[in-house]
């Protein structure tokens, strides 16, 4: 089965979601997983539908969110991805310091590295503060003590700091 | 009288309160002597500044430049807090005993513009120094009190809030309304 996968990106204003999700709704689309946030004062959606509409039909649906020009939506069409259980471990990892280009890059090469699956990332730039929050899967047989060192020293060598840590989730 | 609380004899300057990425917020701290005239001096500055900083129920040698492991507490006021010890200082603190941990959203005076959900223990058994006198103390207490007393000993690790936010969201920019 197709799943559609739409971005709405643009300018914030009040309604934005009401819309966007009303029009889903009306063709029949089920919203699944979404990730809807302001970026940098930037409205930024991404969310992935089931349903029987084309990409088309959709493009065609929202066309009147984009009329004032300060909004862009694109429509794809994705095939489902079967869900697959992480044989590794969770693995949260912060890392802050002053900006400059390269932290990201730099930091989550050593992640890939050891194949290492960064499942989730959130970056925020506020004044002279950059900080990044990683959610990462670990194969099980990776050296957490090495990629951990080799992180540090990475950090190090752009000047900010690093912490790799458990991820911890309480079942109640 | 309660060791933990000590007329300093001396008074406090109010500092500035550096911010984050300065690199002493993220650099252990050394223990310090509290018997020495430079940490009495620094934990009345501490509390000065603490004072005149508002909603502020703590601050660490660190955010106001000082690499140090002294730090002041104050959470009486707070609406969350259960048990207070009023307001305190501790040098060369350490937990002893940390349980029954909760997710709380936390921000600090050296990241101002972020917030962060932060797992913590809301049963802490905390041992430090007090300056002026040295005395050894041990502190035991609950909910708000527990959590500022971990994240000022955070800070004297170099230790900021945001090397323990608890997921890729669960960093909040703050918001500012008119």
């Amino acid at each position: 089965m197709t799943s559609l996968a739409i971005t709405v990106l643009g300018h914030d204003r009040p309604g934005i979601i009401a819309e966007t999700t009303a029009r889903l709704a009306d063709l029949g689309l089920n919203l699944e997983d979404s990730s809807m946030t302001r970026l940098r004062g930037h409205f930024a959606m991404t969310l992935v539908c089931a349903g029987p509409a084309e990409p088309s039909d959709v493009e065609a649906a929202l066309s009147g969110l984009t009329s004032d020009g300060t909004l862009s939506i694109s429509v794809l069409a994705v095939p489902e991805e079967p869900a697959v259980a992480s044989t590794g471990t969770p693995w949260l990892l912060t890392v802050h310091g002053a900006d400059r280009p390269g932290i990201v890059s730099s930091v989550v090469a050593e992640v890939a590295a050891v194949g290492g699956n960064i499942t989730d990332l959130t970056t925020r730039l506020t004044g002279d503060l950059y900080v990044l929050v990683a959610e990462l899967d670990l194969p099980s047989d990776v050296d957490v003590a090495a990629l951990d060192a080799a992180i540090d020293d990475v950090a190090a060598r752009l000047g900010v700091g690093a912490t790799l840590r458990r991820a911890e989730a309480d079942d109640l | 009288m309660n060791p933990l609380h000590v007329d300093l004899g001396v008074t406090g300057s109010v500092l500035d309160v550096v911010r984050a990425p300065a690199g002493v917020l993220s650099t252990p701290s050394p223990p310090v002597d509290p018997t020495a005239p430079e940490v009495v001096q620094l934990a009345a500055d501490l509390v000065a500044t603490m004072r005149v900083s508002p909603g502020c129920v703590g601050l660490a040698a660190p955010q106001v430049g000082v690499a140090a492991q002294v730090f002041c507490v104050d959470v009486s006021a707070h609406p969350k807090t259960r048990t207070s010890h009023g307001t305190f200082v501790l040098c060369n603190a350490e937990v002893v005993e940390a349980s029954r941990n909760e997710r709380a959203r936390e921000g600090c005076m050296s990241v101002p513009d972020l917030t962060g959900d932060v797992k913590r223990a809301t049963r802490l058994v905390v041992r430090g120094r007090v300056p002026l006198t040295g005395a050894e103390v041990t502190v035991t207490t609950d909910a708000f009190e527990a959590r500022a007393l971990q994240h000022e000993i955070d800070h004297c690790a170099g230790l900021l809030f945001l090397d323990r936010v608890a997921g890729a969201h669960a960093l909040h920019q703050r918001q500012t309304y008119l």
